[in-house]
């Protein structure tokens, strides 16, 4: 019995939310008095995968095959079962990011296990193994138990914390045969926009919405994050007209996102947008209308025009920065 | 070229989620169902993929027969025929168990979903679709077009995208941009009355997760409003107090 946490590497590093996975999987693994050991696909650096010893990780498995050095799904999962029965892992641990959400269900059929995806907290392990896991786009969390001897569970990005726990990590070689036919997809290309922070991870987000008028004002939305590293999101009618891309709409038909911090910008707060922004630890609002619904749920709040709020906001950060 | 479509009976976006029952069940007293609006965007790609005689669009559900108006608007919207596999959906496993045992000798040449449910957010039965029936799955995607036995994907990414290709039958789950939602005109919503809607018996098969409690998040304080003439106050604030800049 152990726990094996999927470690995800785009250009070979590691994310931060991956930090996080290792960290709450550890904790899973002290829960369970057993211990962890995490499992990295592609060609990482052994100066990169002793990192994750610093979570709590004391084995990794380094898989390096030729046909595995970019994403194939099927393939992926294939060999994370693999690992799992080999090393009697009961319990799968992987981050709920894009790739996580096509892997975990492919891994819970192989291992025949119950799938608790998108999940907030530490599992509850009084008799029943129990997740508690976000539903109803935010509106809602619904306590999941597993019935089943394995487990699979997806943490969503920023609920647990990344969490220093120095093990020493020894790195092993996995060789796992790969079928021809687990290779069926195959990347043409990949398009990463290096300059912006990626949203779904994003600890901090600045979001607009109608009340900023048009595409050509978003200016300054760039600015103030950029200052801040934030990432830029927006309301779902902002992104219905192309005034942002898609991948920008937070909300209930959008992404859900749970940043530290999330500012709101023209946005008045209609229950779609709040399901997929409630779980933000700290919230800004800005709009003119003082009867704008997302007040209620604010933090903090500044009743007025976005076209002087955020401007005179720019120069306070400045001066803050120093 | 056969398409199958999985959708969803879910709330429409505009409930107020509350439940019953010491917080165990969902209180669906007064509320509206609707096709899970993600898996309106896989039909709507379906449709277009298969309009001019192309090929046919079916739409498969697991439930009961209370969710047959919401399948009769996907038959409305365009689908040409309906499955429903007539079972409470235990849990995603017992779902795409069932979709994948009809779909394994139906020749489908592709499987469509939404990117996840409104309702339980799992974005779960398209890549169990996949593995059941051992073909390819690509979660979440944003484009997708077809050429014969070859398809071209868009996939999202953490900041940024994926082009990838796959040959074959394949699943895959649709997200915004892979088409805009079709709304059913008086023709269609006509058509859908006499469109064929089988109902099915589910395969044996289990569920390895079980809902035992519902919460609600923790209400939040009250705003703490700040004058506009004082924004650079707010900066203070959020590195001093809350401790997040």
């Amino acid at each position: 019995m152990s726990v094996l946490v999927y470690v995800e590497q785009a250009e070979g590093k590691f994310k931060k939310s991956v930090f996080e996975a290792v960290s709450y999987a550890k904790a899973i693994a002290d829960q369970q008095s057993t211990s962890l050991t995490a499992i990295s696909i592609g060609d990482v650096a052994d100066s990169e995968l002793t990192e994750l010893g610093k979570y709590g990780a004391s084995k990794v498995l380094n898989v390096s095959a030729d046909q595995l050095k970019t994403f194939v799904n099927q393939a992926y999962a294939s060999v994370i079962a693999a690992a799992a029965e080999k090393e009697g892992a009961d319990i799968v641990v992987l981050s709920n990011s894009f790739s996580g959400k096509g892997l975990a269900p492919r891994i819970a059929v192989k291992l025949k296990a119950g799938l608790a995806d998108g999940a907030v907290e530490l599992p509850s392990t009084d008799g029943k193994f129990s997740v508690k896991k976000t539903a109803f786009s935010g509106k809602a969390f619904a306590i999941t138990e597993l019935t089943s001897a394995n487990k699979v569970i997806a943490l969503n990005p920023n609920a647990f914390g990344v969490k220093e726990n120095a093990t020493d990590a020894v790195i092993e070689t996995f060789s796992a045969d790969v079928k021809q036919s687990d290779l069926g997809t195959v990347i043409k290309e990949i398009v990463r926009a290096t300059d912006k922070v990626s949203l779904p991870d994003a600890e901090l987000v600045v979001s607009a919405g109608r009340g900023l008028k048009g595409p050509e004002n978003w200016g300054m939305i760039e600015e103030l994050a950029g200052l801040l590293g934030a990432a830029t999101a927006c309301s779902k009618p902002v992104s219905d007209a192309d005034w942002r891309p898609h991948s920008e709409h937070v909300g209930q038909t959008g992404i859900a996102i749970s940043p530290n911090l999330y500012i709101a910008i023209g946005i008045s707060g209609a229950i779609q947008h709040l399901a997929g922004v409630s779980s933000s630890k700290v919230i800004v609002v800005i709009n003119k209308d003082p009867e704008a619904p997302f007040f209620k749920v604010a933090d903090y709040g500044i009743v007025g025009d976005a076209f002087e709020v955020v401007p005179k906001l720019i120069e306070a950060l400045k001066a803050h920065k120093g | 070229m056969k398409i199958l479509v999985c959708i969803s009976n879910v709330p429409d976006t505009t409930t107020k989620i509350t439940f019953t029952n010491d917080n165990t069940e969902f209180n669906t007293s007064g509320v509206q169902y609707i096709v899970n609006p993600y898996d309106e965007i896989a039909l709507s790609r379906a449709i277009e993929l298969t309009e001019g005689g192309k090929g046919t669009v079916t739409v498969i559900n697991v439930g009961e027969a209370a969710n047959d108006p919401t399948i009769r608007k996907a038959l409305a919207i365009g689908a040409d025929d309906a499955v429903r596999v007539n079972a409470a959906p235990r849990d995603a496993y017992f779902v795409a168990k069932q979709i994948a045992e009809y779909a394994r000798d139906k020749d489908f040449n592709l499987i469509l979903t939404g990117r996840e449910s409104i309702d339980y957010n799992g974005n779960q039965v398209a890549a169990m679709v996949g593995e059941f029936l051992d073909i390819p799955s690509v979660s979440i995607i944003k484009k997708l077009d077809i050429d014969g036995n070859n398809a071209t994907i868009e996939r999202e990414i953490e900041g940024g995208k994926e082009i990838l290709t796959v040959s074959g039958k394949f699943v895959a789950s649709c997200a915004e941009g892979v088409a805009e939602p079709k709304i059913p005109n008086m023709r269609g919503i006509m058509s859908a009355r006499t469109k064929p809607l089988n109902v099915v018996d589910a395969v044996d098969a289990e569920a390895v997760t079980k809902v035992t409690k519902y919460e609600t998040p923790a209400p939040r304080g009250t705003v703490k409003l700040i004058p506009a003439d004082q924004t650079e106050s707010l900066i203070d604030l959020l590195h001093s107090e809350a401790k997040v800049i």
